[in-house]
């Protein structure tokens, strides 16, 4: 709105002098409460925990702080549970975000078509997203349960040997996986859906003259004229499951991730040294390292985007 | 950071929480308690697992008694959660509710560290509040320049709570005396367990946990984690030792029915008759009570568990320095620690009572929900001979660290060797040099 609003302002009225300097500055003043807030609630805390990531700070005598340089992140570095907790990240990240965007792609293929009740479908698409991770993760360790959980009861009663979907590793990972999926597929549904819509109707209608099955459509118009999409969500999709944390937490209630840390993640990892071992400045060294690897795989995504648009021309 | 797909960036809520704590400290926001102009006050309360005041009616009895008072409780069931909320509670200054409970492994890291935080008793007139308890219990809360930092409610004599119905489908005795005897040493307590599991139906284990065994069994000893000096013994300590030795052992002859005590499958499993027996700090009365419901009424009973003794928990009030109403806390306190108050609360709920005088008065309590187990008695005598436990600051961490170790001996296979440095690996982790 602020936006056409200035652009209409030129056809309007001839530009005066005055009104020259002001305009020049109206967008500075439209942007600047982003900023303001940006700076004070994103950038200021930021730095602040770059700084407390240099002393030791403990929660309970939270009012000291002593000096410690970089002691925080080598002793970080040198930490197993740290390089566990990044190996959970990417697995659970893999386990979560793959399956996800693939079965978006699919479902979004499928709402495409032209569909009775479609508005339905798709406002049923973003139910899992609008409901809370904190319910959904409960209802989920229900299901999960290990003696009285619904899927170990279907498990048996076809023979198979029940699941300890919580402390067992893979099968815990996967849990907590099953959970984002749900919750975000539909989402990503969504946003491919509206990529496939912006995709002219020609090109699909000539290729189905040079008689391309749908299937070949899908491959040779559907998925070149995404990809842009398709970068977008696997670049948010990464820095979401990096962070990936409210549903671990829940998952078996257990700030540590689990009795062997099996799913725990980065951001678990920083929630248990800063709020269960009251460790600030090591939980803010955490902070940063995540940032920077977050930051880090963003520029790897983008870079590889870039390179393949190169090859496309 | 402002891409619709960020959940809860971890990150940015590390350093926003993180740097509103530490900017927090210095103001304080009470806990929104609002009061109404015609002098009527509401006192918060915030307590963990069961307490047992609500459900033994004296909140009811002291609003009747003091009709300008309201009293609202919040509960966290599971103690290390109530244990974060309150430590960032405390440094954020705000959201702390009048009268806040603390678990007697908490207290030493308290009364080091935080003494500042809390409301020194004697300012508030009910310096006196903790001398009817047993000596330790009130020792544990003073400061070393003498600040009475909180009020001693219970203390966790224990004993050994189990299912007459099972154990009669399994061909055992039922009968207090004769079990007391059977399991007078914990060896025999596995032994008998044995018995059991060579009847039992399949699904049907012998206790509830690994853990729970530990826990009572470390709690005999008076020196269980840190010495005297407040050095940390809890890798050579001779009681974790032994009470490891036997947990595993447990694990081993398939004796646990492997459930994580205090989650939601634990809870489900007092009802559903998962286990036989369970290691039972007076407290956990309460706590089955209110799991199994009246259903499990007359199947459980209770006999003097091994060694006859040991410590299991216990708890503080304490009003933290922000409360609203330091004044109206003080006195409910007082009056919910009087004998009278703490007897009452044994006999509906069976937190057991560490007011000497009230002690006195509970001898001949029996308990109907119970087979009319004397539980006074059986408490009382836990109780005598209870040593006066040493109380280390990383006592909370500690403990869980070797409970989620044998976690992983009973749920993941872990050798128990393996499973020990894990813990001793937790420890570590949690350490602040």
């Amino acid at each position: 709105m602020a936006l056409s609003s200035t652009a209409r302002l030129p056809a309007a009225k001839p530009a005066k002098r005055p009104g020259g300097l002001r305009r020049r500055l109206a967008p500075y003043g439209f942007l600047a409460p982003f900023f303001g807030l940006f700076a004070a609630f994103g950038l200021f805390p930021l730095l602040y925990t770059a700084w407390v990531s240099l002393h030791r700070v403990e929660l309970q005598t939270s009012d000291r702080m002593d000096w410690l340089g970089f002691q925080n992140y080598t002793r970080l570095l040198s930490d197993p549970f740290f390089w566990n907790a990044l190996r959970n990240t990417f697995t659970i990240g893999v386990l979560s975000t793959v399956p996800q965007l693939l079965m978006a792609l699919g479902l979004a293929h499928l709402l495409n078509y032209k569909l009775r009740g479609r508005t339905f479908f798709r406002v049923a698409m973003l139910m899992p997203y609008a409901t809370s991770v904190a319910a959904a993760t409960l209802v989920f360790a229900q299901l999960f349960g290990r003696d009285y959980g619904l899927i170990n009861w279907v498990l048996s009663s076809i023979g198979v040997n029940p699941v300890d979907w919580q402390a067992d590793t893979w099968a815990s990972q996967f849990g907590v996986s099953a959970i984002v999926t749900w919750r975000w597929t539909g989402y990503n549904a969504l946003i491919y859906l509206a990529g496939m819509q912006s995709i002219p109707g020609e090109l699909y209608e000539s290729a189905a003259v040079d008689g391309a099955s749908r299937w070949q459509q899908f491959r040779h118009v559907t998925i070149p004229g995404l990809r842009p999409t398709i970068v977008f969500t696997v670049v948010v999709s990464t820095i979401g499951a990096t962070q990936l944390f409210g549903e671990p937490l829940l998952y078996e209630g257990n700030s540590g991730g689990g009795i062997s840390h099996q799913y725990q993640t980065l951001g678990l990892y920083l929630y248990e040294q800063g709020w269960t071992f009251f460790h600030l400045g090591r939980a803010a060294a955490v902070a940063w390292v995540m940032f920077l690897l977050i930051v880090l795989l963003a520029l790897l995504n983008a870079a590889i985007a870039a390179r393949r648009n190169r090859t496309d021309r | 950071m402002a891409t619709p797909r960020v959940r809860r960036s971890a990150a940015a809520l590390g350093s926003t929480v993180l740097a509103t704590a530490l900017l927090l400290t210095a103001c304080s926001s009470g806990s929104g308690s609002k009061d109404s102009a015609d002098g009527k006050v509401t006192i918060t309360v915030d307590l963990f697992g069961t307490f047992g005041f609500k459900e033994a009616g004296l909140y009811d009895e002291y609003m009747k008694l003091h009709p300008n008072v309201t009293i609202k409780q919040t509960d966290t069931q599971d103690e290390g959660q109530y244990w974060q909320a309150l430590q960032t509670k405390l440094a954020g200054g705000g959201g702390l509710a009048d009268i806040q409970g603390l678990e007697v492994g908490r207290v030493a890291s308290v009364v080091q560290k935080q003494a500042d935080k809390f409301t020194d008793l004697k300012t508030l007139g009910i310096g006196d509040v903790n001398d009817d308890l047993v000596d330790w219990k009130g020792a544990a809360i003073k400061t070393a320049d003498g600040k009475v930092l909180g009020a001693g409610t219970d203390i966790g004599p224990e004993a050994i709570c189990y299912r007459t119905d099972l154990f009669k489908a399994a061909g055992l005795p039922t009968d207090r005396a004769e079990l007391a005897e059977k399991w007078s040493t914990w060896q025999g307590y596995l032994d008998l367990g044995k018995q059991y599991a060579a009847k039992a139906e399949a699904g049907n284990a012998w206790t509830d946990s690994a853990a729970g065994m530990f826990t009572a069994e470390v709690g005999q000893q008076k020196v269980r984690y840190s010495d005297e000096a407040g050095k940390p013994v809890y890798d050579s300590s001779p009681a974790v030792k032994t009470a490891w030795a036997d947990s595993t052992a447990l694990v081993a002859d398939g004796l646990s029915a492997k459930l994580a005590q205090w989650t939601p499958e634990w809870n489900k499993a007092f009802s559903t008759g998962k286990f036989a027996t369970l290691s039972c700090p007076a407290w956990m009365i309460g706590y089955i009570k209110g799991q199994a419901g009246d259903a499990g009424s007359g199947k459980w009973d209770i006999a003097p568990g091994p060694g006859k003794t040991g410590n299991w928990g216990g708890s503080y009030l304490t009003i933290p320095r922000t409360a609203k109403h330091p004044k109206e806390a003080a006195e409910l306190i007082k009056w919910l620690n009087a004998k009278e108050q703490q007897a009452t609360l044994f006999t509906k709920q069976g937190s057991f009572p560490s007011s000497t005088g009230a002690q006195a008065a509970i001898k001949d309590v029996t308990d109907p929900y119970f087979n009319n187990a004397p539980i006074g008695q059986i408490f009382s005598e836990s109780a005598k001979a209870m040593p006066a436990q040493v109380l280390g600051t990383e006592d909370g961490v500690i403990g869980k660290a070797f409970t989620d170790a044998l976690g992983e001996v009973e749920r993941t296979n872990t050798a128990p060797d393996t499973a020990w440095k894990h813990a001793l690996d937790n420890v570590k982790k949690a350490d602040g040099n």
